[in-house]
């Protein structure tokens, strides 16, 4: 009896076998396949955010207390340009000051403070071609930085290396003329508090 | 003196550390230094002064400062 129980349970087992193998081999190929596949970086909200503090303390490290705050308040940074000719060959320019506005992963756009006149964007960027997590975009406080170095460090060679535009190419002319009245109430401001303090 | 490099995703990162006093630390920095520039990477050492603050740039250690406290690394510039 028990002998009869047992070479039936061993074909019932074989049969099953026979009919669950070839779907138990499928799922583990498809398994491996899965693991096989090439790591993308996911897009981490929380990396970005870490990456971007990091950039901002850098950037606070390197700029002076004006420019930073400066970044902090507007979202820009102000250069002044300190090459004899004004960027871009702007003749009724010269003899002039002029300066640079410094967007994160924008142009850089040159204009003339005393009349707020736009001149050039300057397209330029850093991108960083060993792509740790995906992409070769930094930080934008690292971008803003690198910008920096770069036009106070050698002005001629990043203006030489960037693309020159006429303004409106890709910052909104209006947006920045915005931005330059936005930039003169605040030095203001910062002049009242200035005096007040004192 | 401390080499830090922009990293897109990280913030800097510091890859090098060494005093250029000491001849093995020189010599450890130059050749990171040239592995960065190799790399494709630009060099700029902050300058803090009274006021208005720059950046120098420098295309060889023999440009950098001795007594500059940091070196940044961060990709070279491209037309965008």
């Amino acid at each position: 009896m028990l002998l009869a129980l047992a070479a039936t349970a061993l074909v019932a087992i074989a049969l099953l076998w026979e009919a669950a193998a070839p779907r138990l081999v499928e799922a583990i190929e498809r398994r491996r396949a899965r693991r096989k596949l090439v790591p993308t970086a996911d897009y981490d909200p929380g990396r970005e955010r870490r990456a971007e503090a990091r950039a901002r303390q850098l950037l606070r490290s390197c700029v002076n207390e004006e420019e930073w705050a400066m970044y902090r308040d507007l979202g820009f940074v102000r250069v002044w340009g300190t090459q004899s000719e004004r960027p871009g060959g702007h003749e009724a320019a010269a003899g002039t000051p002029y300066a640079y506005l410094i967007y994160p992963h924008k142009p850089i756009l040159a204009y003339l403070p005393q009349t707020g006149r736009l001149l050039n964007e300057y397209c330029v960027a850093f991108p960083d071609e060993t792509r740790p997590y995906g992409s070769a975009r930094l930080p934008d406080s690292d971008d803003v930085l690198a910008k920096w170095m770069a036009l106070t460090g050698d002005e001629r060679r990043l203006i030489e290396t960037a693309n020159l535009h006429l303004p409106g190419r890709q910052l909104d002319p209006r947006q920045v003329r915005r931005d330059l009245w936005r930039l003169r109430q605040w030095e203001r401001e910062r002049a009242r508090a200035a005096v007040a303090a004192t | 003196m401390k080499f830090l490099r922009m990293k897109p995703g990280h913030g800097e990162v510091l890859i090098a550390e060494g005093d250029v006093e000491v001849r093995e630390d020189e010599e450890r920095l130059v050749d990171e230094f040239r592995r960065q520039l190799d790399a494709g990477m630009w060099a700029a050492v902050p300058l803090s002064g009274r006021g208005r603050r720059t950046a120098q740039l420098a295309r060889s250690f023999d440009e950098v400062p001795r007594d500059a406290e940091r070196v940044i690394f961060f990709p070279r510039a491209a037309g965008g």
